[in-house]
C-alpha cells in the first residue's frame, strides 16, 4: 500500500519536473519528440497529471478546435475521434480520454505543412470526455466532446 | 511485406493521407480469457511520416490507440507524385515502415 | 391410417392452392409492408445498414471504420485461402457456379436432390469434400468464417434473389418462418419479437434491427475484430434468450437462414462489414 503510494508520488514528482522544464522553455517539443517516449505523461493515471506531463496545465478552452466525435460509442474499443484545430500555425494535437486508466493516448507533432487536422481511431474504457490538446505559437489550447460509452451489443 | 496500408491522393491543395497499420495494441490491462493472466503490453509507441522527404508527423502514442489501428492526416504544399512513408516502433523495439505515392 | 393421413396431405395441398396468400412472396411483402408503414423515412435500400439506418450517430462511425476497414487482413487471410488449390489442384472457384462469383445471393437453395436447404457455406464444403478434403465446421471462425469473409465479397453487389419454388423448398420455407415466429427460450422470445415487432426500438440501449437486411452482410467483425457469421450470430441470439442454440450448419439454422434470406430480397449483398 504503501509502496504504490510512494510510487505514485514519484511519478507525479518526475510529470512536475517534465511540466516546470517545459514551461520554462528548457524542452522544445520538437526535441522531446526525437527524445524518449514521454513514459510519465503516457503512464499517469489521472488527467491533471497527463495534463502536466504534457506541458498542457492551464490550457485555454477554444472554440477553435473541433473535437468529432460520436455521442454514444458503438464499441468502446473502435471509437473514431477526428480533431480539426482552426488555430493558425498548430504544432501538436494531442488527444486524451479522460476516464481511460491512463488518460493519454497520443500526442501528434505536426510540421512542414501538415494541418491542424488528424482521424483516429481510439479505446475508451467509460462514459467520459475526449480531449484534444493543441499547441501552437507556445500556447496550449484545448476543447473537449462527451463520448457515451454502454457495454453489451447485438451485431446485427 | 509491410503490415501497412497507405491510401495517398491530393484533394483540392491538400494531400489527404490514410493509412492502417497491423499491431494489436495491447494496453497491458487486458486479461486472457482462458487463463486469467494479463496480456502484456505490446503497443506502438512512436509514428513517423514523411512527404518528399520533409517529417510532417511524428507522433506518441499510448496503448489506447485502436488495434490495426487508422491513422488520417492532410498535408498542405504536397503534390500529386510525392511519396509518403510511415513507420512505426513499438514498445518492444519491433518496427514497420511502408511507402506510397500521392496520387 | 396411412390412407387417413394421404388425405390430410392432399387436403394441405388443396387448402395451400386456396390460400394461396400464404405464399413467401406475400409473407416478405407483408414484412416489408409492415416495416415500411412503421418508418416511413428509412428507404428499402438503406434495411442494408440494420439498426445503424436507424441511428445517423452510429452510422457515421460505421462509415468512419469502414473508410479504412481494420479487418482487410483477414480477408486477405480468407482470400489466399479461396485462392490455394486443393492437394488435388482444383480450386473453388473452379467447382462452383460462375467461378464463385455474383452467386451468394441465390443462396440457401432448396437442392430437390437432397431434399434440404443448402446454404453457401454448405456450397462451400461440398466443394472440399468433391475434391478429397475434409469439410469445415460451419461453426468454425477460423476456417469457415475466414474463408467466407472473402468469399463473400465476391457477390457485393448483387440483389439476394432466393427462391422457394417447389413443395419441398415451401416445406423448409414454412420450417424456418416457424422458427422466427415461435416464441422459445427460457425468457419466452421470438426471432419475430425483436426483429419485426419491435425492431427499430431501443432495447436498453440497443437498437434492435429488423428481420429485412440481416441477411445481406455477414459476416461482420464485431468492434473491427471479432469475426461471427450470420448462424454464429443465431447462436448468440439464442443464448440471450436462454434457449440452446444448434450448432451452426443444422437443418433448422439453414431452415431458418433460408426464410430470412428470402426476407432480404432484392437488397444488395455487401460482405464483409463492421458492427458493434
Amino acid at each position: 500500500m504503501n509502496n504504490e503510494r510512494r510510487q505514485i508520488l514519484k511519478g507525479a514528482g518526475a510529470a512536475a519536473v517534465v511540466a516546470v522544464a517545459a514551461g520554462a522553455g528548457l524542452l522544445k517539443p520538437g526535441n522531446v519528440f526525437a527524445a524518449d517516449w514521454n513514459k510519465a505523461a503516457f503512464e499517469a493515471k489521472d488527467v491533471a497529471t497527463a495534463m502536466a506531463g504534457i506541458g498542457a496545465t492551464g490550457a485555454a478552452e477554444s472554440d477553435q478546435i473541433v473535437v468529432d466525435a460520436p455521442n454514444i460509442a458503438e464499441n468502446g474499443s473502435r471509437v473514431p475521434v477526428k480533431v480539426t484545430s482552426k488555430i493558425a500555425n498548430t504544432e501538436h494535437i494531442i488527444i486524451l480520454a479522460e476516464k481511460n486508466t491512463n488518460p493519454l493516448i497520443a500526442d501528434f507533432a505536426l510540421s512542414n505543412g501538415a494541418d491542424g487536422f488528424i482521424s483516429t481511431a481510439i479505446k475508451l474504457g467509460a462514459t467520459g470526455n475526449v480531449r484534444a490538446v493543441v499547441k501552437a505559437g507556445g500556447k496550449v489550447y484545448t476543447a473537449a466532446k462527451e463520448v457515451k460509452v454502454t457495454i453489451g451489443g447485438c451485431g446485427g | 511485406m509491410s503490415g501497412i496500408r497507405i491510401k495517398a491522393a491530393m484533394s483540392g491543395d491538400n494531400a489527404v493521407v490514410k493509412c492502417l497499420m497491423q499491431h494489436p495494441m495491447e494496453t497491458g490491462f487486458r486479461k486472457d480469457a482462458k487463463t486469467g493472466q494479463l496480456i502484456p503490453a505490446h503497443f506502438i509507441n512512436h509514428v513517423t511520416a514523411t512527404v518528399a522527404g520533409k517529417t510532417v508527423l511524428d507522433a506518441q502514442w499510448g496503448g489506447a490507440i485502436s488495434a490495426n489501428p487508422f491513422l488520417e492526416f492532410r498535408v498542405a504544399g504536397a503534390k500529386s507524385g510525392d511519396q509518403v512513408v510511415i513507420s512505426w516502433e513499438d514498445n518492444k523495439g519491433e518496427k514497420d515502415s511502408a511507402d506510397a505515392t500521392i496520387a | 391410417m396411412k390412407k387417413f393421413i394421404l388425405a390430410l396431405a392432399s387436403l394441405g395441398i388443396v387448402f395451400g392452392a386456396i390460400a394461396a396468400h400464404a405464399s413467401p412472396e406475400s409473407d416478405r411483402m407483408k414484412v416489408v409492408n409492415f416495416l415500411e408503414h412503421k418508418y416511413p423515412d428509412i428507404k428499402f435500400d438503406d434495411y442494408v445498414y440494420g439498426a445503424l439506418a436507424f441511428d445517423p450517430d452510429a452510422k457515421s462511425q460505421y462509415d468512419s471504420i469502414m473508410d479504412f476497414p481494420p479487418f482487410l487482413d483477414v480477408i486477405d487471410q480468407g482470400k489466399k485461402m479461396w485462392e490455394t488449390p486443393f492437394k488435388n489442384g482444383k480450386t473453388y472457384a473452379e467447382c462452383m457456379p460462375n467461378g464463385g462469383k455474383m452467386i451468394a445471393g441465390n443462396y440457401p437453395m432448396y437442392d430437390e436432390k437432397l431434399g434440404k436447404v443448402v446454404t453457401f457455406e454448405d456450397l462451400i464444403n461440398q466443394c472440399r469434400v468433391k475434391n478429397g478434403e475434409q469439410p469445415y465446421s460451419n461453426g468454425d471462425m477460423k476456417t469457415m468464417g475466414v474463408l467466407t469473409s472473402y468469399a463473400r465479397t465476391l457477390s457485393d453487389g448483387m440483389k439476394m434473389n432466393i427462391k422457394v419454388d417447389s413443395p419441398g423448398a415451401v416445406k423448409a420455407f414454412d420450417n424456418g418462418k416457424n422458427l422466427f415466429y415461435k416464441r422459445h427460450g427460457q425468457l419466452n422470445f421470438a426471432c419475430a419479437s425483436c426483429h419485426l415487432e419491435a425492431a427499430g426500438n431501443r432495447l436498453r440501449s440497443e437498437i434492435l434491427s429488423p428481420v429485412v437486411g440481416q441477411a445481406v452482410h455477414f459476416p461482420v467483425f464485431r468492434g473491427g475484430s471479432n469475426l461471427v457469421t450470420l448462424q454464429e450470430r443465431f447462436v448468440g441470439c439464442f443464448k440471450m434468450i436462454r434457449q440452446v442454440p444448434d450448432q451452426p450448419g443444422s437443418t433448422r439454422f439453414n431452415d431458418l437462414e433460408y426464410f430470412m434470406s428470402y426476407m432480404s430480397n432484392g437488397l444488395p449483398l455487401h460482405a464483409s462489414v463492421f458492427r458493434k
